[in-house]
């Protein structure tokens, strides 16, 4: 696929976000279109705003009261291919809904306190598949989508904190793959990690995007050039400038995008 | 150096500490003696507790304060472990924030009051309230039972709770994230999570209750019968050691120890089990 048929799943539009009892928005008018099928690496220092935009494409900032959100974050419904705006979901039930098509891993392993298995199984579970032969099916197929059924599968009704912090990574991306979502957000998801767990997970988040829209914040230059197809760069809560990874990082309309990735600050 | 110095003065307080246990038994043992000898285990089914008139000798046995002891405590458990843990799961994932902090500073003062004073609100306040509902003639089992939750439940609550937080923001984030509800979390992610403290608080609140002499005093009646309803007075161990120390001697006296030395074995055993299972699910 080459990327003028790139198609819109998610779109944010003049997003403001605040964060409890803060006196000003910490994202400050964002607009970023995220494509379908494609990797999206967010990029910038500490403290502009990733992380909170990030987590605003799945309103996991909601379970902290009093978070405000402004503007709109759309999402495409795969039914009709309508844009809906995710912002105006208020129920539990629906937000739910969303958290299962838009995941998220984040940036330390977080395998649950149960065996292998019953962390893959989780979110199935939770979706109301009960039949041991689906979830086999399904817990199995995951794990190997998320390379990680060679080294888990004799091993299933072990306990996941056993495993070492790459191989939670993965079992953690697994668990989220079992879903079959839209969207996979990554946050910072090897910083944890040793350079060989972090060339897997890159690997696996490759071979990801065929079926699934990855958008991944990283603070490692190379990482962000050699596994995404857009780079959008943020500062101070702004989009400086989103476009083709290529063009960020060799030919960037923007002085501090330059400043930025050629370490004169960050 | 400072560092050799408390590895020192650690090793020589654990010493310490482990001598003392077996002192404490071995005394508790060596008065026992008369007792054992006389009525050998069968002290545990014996359900008379009288001296002869001249003092000299009569008839012990265990069997009603330990039925007292342990359903006091059972009535205790019972009532006390779902409400601290309904109170614990409010407290972490449910309250406001501005509500935690009165609340929490509330159970921490709840659960310093002295038992003695429990005891004599259980007595004049509480008793007549257990008499109108259900009975009886207001001391009892049910009555010390209830006034043992009441006095239990801050404590579990509060160490509970502390366990609670530890479960880290990010992994009920995740659990969140792949579209569990807050009941969902709380049940497969923050139980799970802090299995460790909430036994062990159940633990350490159940050897209370075991061992809890002033509230209980007041309010189970201190009566040697059996009880046939839950409203019934009846005696528990620490009471009647209480009771009955001051003048006993010889063969009840020593039967007293052999009273004490059961229910430090069961104490005993019980955190010890308790540790067990801890180090067994650590690995
Ligand atoms: N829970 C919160 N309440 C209030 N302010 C917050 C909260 N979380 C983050 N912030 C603030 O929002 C701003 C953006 O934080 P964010 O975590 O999104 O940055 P980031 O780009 O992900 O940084 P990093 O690269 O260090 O992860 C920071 O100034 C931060 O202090
Ligand atoms: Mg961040």
């Amino acid at each position: 696929m080459t990327k003028e048929t790139a198609n819109p799943i998610m779109e944010v539009k003049d997003l403001f976000f605040t964060y409890p009892n803060a006196p000003e928005p910490t994202l400050k008018g964002n607009n970023l279109t995220i494509y379908e099928n494609k990797i999206t690496a967010m990029i910038g220092p500490s403290g502009c705003g990733k992380s909170t935009l990030l987590r605003a494409m799945n309103r996991i900032h909601d379970l902290y009261a009093g978070c405000k959100y402004e503007g709109e974050i759309n999402l495409r419904n795969l039914k009709n291919n309508k844009m809906e705006n995710t912002l105006n979901l208020k129920k539990e039930n629906q937000l739910i809904g969303l958290r299962q098509k838009v995941g998220m891993i984040f940036q330390k392993p977080t395998p649950f306190p149960m065996s292998i298995y019953d962390n893959v199984a989780y979110g199935l579970r939770l979706k109301g598949i009960k039949s041991k032969s689906e979830l086999d099916g399904r817990v199995e197929k995951a794990l190997k989508e998320a390379a990680i059924w060679k080294e888990a599968k004799e091993r299933l009704n072990d306990s996941a904190m056993g495993l070492s912090g790459g191989q939670q990574q993965r079992l953690c991306i697994a668990r989220s793959v079992a879903l079959k979502p839209e969207v996979l957000l990554f946050d910072e998801p090897t910083s944890a990690l040793d350079p060989i767990s972090t060339g897997a997970i890159e690997e696996l988040i490759s071979e990801l995007k065929k079926d699934v829209t990855v958008v991944i914040v990283t603070h490692n230059m190379q990482q962000a050039s050699r596994l995404s197809d857009y780079t959008t760069f943020m500062y101070l809560g702004d989009i400086i400038e989103f476009g083709d990874t290529e063009k960020i990082f060799l030919n960037p309309d923007e002085k501090l995008t330059e400043d930025y990735i050629t370490g004169r600050f960050g | 150096m400072g560092g050799r110095l408390f590895k020192d003065f650690s090793l020589v307080a654990a010493t310490l500490s482990l001598f003392l246990l077996v002192g404490i038994f071995a005394i508790l043992f060596s008065y026992a003696q008369t007792s054992m000898h006389e009525f050998g285990f069968d002290f545990l089914v014996i359900d008379q507790w009288e001296a002869d008139e001249d003092d000299e000798g009569g008839v012990f046995g265990g069997f009603i304060p330990i039925i007292g002891t342990l359903l006091s405590t059972l009535i205790a458990m019972v009532i006390a472990t779902p409400l601290a843990m309904g109170i614990a799961i409010f407290l972490t994932e449910i309250a406001h924030d501005k509500i935690i902090k009165p609340f929490s500073i509330a159970i921490e003062l709840l659960a310093a009051i002295p038992s003695i004073i429990y005891g004599m609100w259980g007595l004049f306040y509480f008793a007549p309230i257990v008499q109108s509902v259900f009975g009886g003639n207001g001391v009892g089992l049910l009555t010390a039972g209830i006034v043992l939750a009441i006095m239990i439940i801050p404590f579990m609550a509060a160490i509970t709770r502390d366990s609670m937080n530890t479960a880290p923001d990010v992994l009920k984030e995740s659990a969140y994230a792949m579209g569990a509800t807050k009941f969902e979390v709380i049940k497969d992610v923050v139980m799970p999570y802090s299995k460790g403290g909430i036994i062990g608080s159940v633990i350490l609140a159940l050897g209370r209750a075991l061992g809890e002499t002033m509230a209980v005093a007041f309010l189970i009646g201190s009566v040697m019968s059996i009880p046939d309803k839950i409203t019934d007075p009846t005696t528990s161990i620490p009471v009647l050691l209480a009771n009955n120390f001051a003048e006993a001697q010889d063969l009840e006296l020593s039967s007293m120890y052999y009273l004490a030395l059961i229910l430090f074995i069961v104490s005993f055993a019980l955190i010890t089990v308790a540790k067990l299972y801890f180090i067994g699910k650590k690995k």
